[in-house]
């Protein structure tokens, strides 16, 4: 096995939160590196740590408030430890989670755009969609939006210029190398190539969020009939 | 047993200490902006810190209550006939109405024995932006009816009558109630300080920014001059905490609040420390402040500190109680 990657450093999130840093740039391998940490450090379940938060290149600490130490020397400390005992597989951690999209014109919004800056046709566009394998990076900014990477190189298109003031809920986009899904209707910059009938975050269900940092996740195309009998209220 | 509301204030909800553990999900803590307040106002009702109250924010409600109910009103300092900080009876049939804001921000009503909201994720805190938690996972409207726990509003009272006689002479000291502005805010240097110059840096810490009215319980807005990067580079999406300050790319900065974003791709220039955020959370609109370099040493010291005296605080309470 590759040798683990050491942290750039402990930077404190004020004086009850740390950020372990392991890269300032988007390293799918590192990326996985702070979810299998933060996987060694839910499972010690060290007493005053209330919030684990795996990101897209660091793990976040979160402290309780009645939390008498040092925030950044703790977490220090603890990385040290849990990556000399070793850190959980890759492949023992997230779910398989198989999420439906309609890409049909009327919820791809920017199909055509990304179509034509491309030269590509909306069927392969597509095909090449549906055909990756893709991993939840991050889960964050609100809830259950995921950071999904592993998009094919040929589809990586930038933001758009100008975001939309109002993204629908269950919009699938693409950017750069990602794809997320919108949990709500929000303003947003990614191209839009499709709608997933699911519900990203239903606080009443047993488990919230569609959602989980290391999920790996399938896209499969479904019609338009499909899509309004598997819409989910939530 | 309940509460009828009789008219709901400006943005009146339920709120306890929050729900924690699923940051990694992207769902923020929440729970009350001033849980120093809350802590105090349960207290005064006998309550563990925690219990779910009122948050009451600028513009107070109107209340009904159909039974004998002890209640506390701390935080904030509202117009109206309510004593602050000392537990109050309130009469079966008797309306006790919360007026506007004079000094602070927020304050919480708490009741004896708490408000049956049932918890949603470990909370009976409302998340507005999600539409759950608290009551129908919205603020209070006009006739809204609150449940009680229980009756244990008579007992507790009797406590108190046995230690006050016929009314409570004393008070629960008010800390987190800014005196005199603009508020000293303490901060830590943020990870992407320096990402700004030593312009801009020095501006940060010399500026009395404002709280702008486009502010909520996600963040505020500080007013002031606008605050330019070095360069624009886009920054690798990270975590957020609360009351980390960020700067966008209009250099308008927003102080992260109960309930922020977990993760943001702006850079933060600072981080309020701890001790401050319940401070902050009691600005109000055009309230102003500036920033106090801190270490992350003096940070802790602070935190401490602050613990040290809700503690003594809350025992002093206790005690009034026979506990």
């Amino acid at each position: 096995m590759a040798r683990l990657p050491k942290p750039l450093g402990v930077v404190p999130l004020g004086d009850l939160a740390a950020y372990v840093e392991f890269s300032r740039t988007l390293d799918l391998e590192i990326n996985s590196v702070a979810q299998r940490l933060a996987a060694a450090i839910v499972a010690r379940a060290v007493p005053g740590i209330r919030d684990v938060v795996p990101a897209l290149g660091g793990v976040a600490l979160h402290f309780d408030p009645g939390f008498d130490g040092d925030a950044v020397k703790t977490a220090a400390e603890l990385v040290e430890l849990c990556m000399k005992k070793g850190l959980p597989d890759a492949d023992d951690l997230g779910r398989e989670v198989e999420v439906p999209v309609c890409y049909d014109a009327e919820f791809a919004l920017d199909m055509g755009e990304i179509s034509q800056r491309l030269k590509m046709g909306s069927e392969e566009i597509i095909k090449r969609h549906v055909a990756g394998e893709y991993r939840v990076l991050m889960v964050g900014f609100s809830p259950g939006h995921p950071y999904i990477g592993g998009l094919d190189p040929k589809l990586a298109v930038p933001r758009r210029a100008t975001p939309r003031a109002m993204v629908p809920a269950g919009s699938v986009a693409v950017a750069n190398q990602q794809t997320v899904v919108y949990p709500y209707a929000i303003s947003g910059g990614w191209n839009i190539i499709g709608r997933t009938p699911l519900v990203c975050f239903d606080a009443s269900r047993g488990s919230p969020s569609l959602f989980a940092p290391g999920d790996r996740v399938r896209f499969y195309a479904i019609d338009r009939r499909e899509f309004e009998m598997r819409k989910e209220n939530p | 047993m309940s509460i009828r509301v009789v008219r709901p204030g400006l943005l009146t909800t339920v709120q306890d200490l929050g729900r924690h553990g699923l940051q990694h999900l992207g769902l923020c803590p929440g729970g009350a902006m001033d849980p120093v307040s809350l802590a105090l106002a349960n207290a005064l009702v006998g309550n563990p810190p925690g219990a779910a109250a009122l948050e009451i924010t600028v513009i107070g409600p109107e209340l009904l209550f159909e039974h004998d109910t002890l209640v506390a009103l701390c935080g904030a300092e509202f117009q109206g006939a309510i004593p602050h900080n000392r537990p109050l009876l309130a009469r079966a049939g008797e309306r006790l109405s919360v007026g506007r804001a004079e000094r602070g921000a927020r304050a919480y009503l708490a009741v004896a024995g708490g408000l049956a909201i049932e918890p949603v994720l470990g909370s009976c805190s409302t998340y507005l932006p999600g539409h759950f938690g608290g009551l129908h996972g919205r603020a209070l409207r006009h006739g809204d009816a609150l449940p009680l726990v229980e009756d244990v509003s008579a007992e507790r009272f009797a406590a108190l009558k046995r230690r006050n006689g016929a009314s409570v002479r004393w008070s629960a000291p008010p800390l987190t109630v800014p005196d005199r502005e603009p508020i000293v805010v303490h901060a830590i240097e943020g990870q992407h300080f320096g990402l700004f110059d030593t312009a801009m840096q020095r501006l940060f810490f010399d500026t009395v920014w404002k709280v702008a009215p486009e502010s909520n319980r996600m963040g505020f807005r500080l007013a002031g001059p606008a605050l330019a990067r070095i360069s624009g580079e886009e920054i690798l999406s990270g975590p957020t905490a609360l009351g980390s300050v960020q700067v966008p790319a209009n250099g308008v900065p927003i102080a992260l609040m109960a309930d922020h974003q977990t993760t943001g791709g702006y850079p933060r220039i600072a981080e309020i420390v701890s001790a401050d955020v319940p401070r902050v959370a009691q600005m109000a609109p055009g309230a102003t402040l500036h920033f106090a370099l801190c270490s992350l040493d003096m940070a802790r010291e602070l935190r401490l500190d602050a613990k040290q005296r809700l503690d003594a605080a809350l025992r002093s309470i206790a005690w009034e109680f026979g506990h």
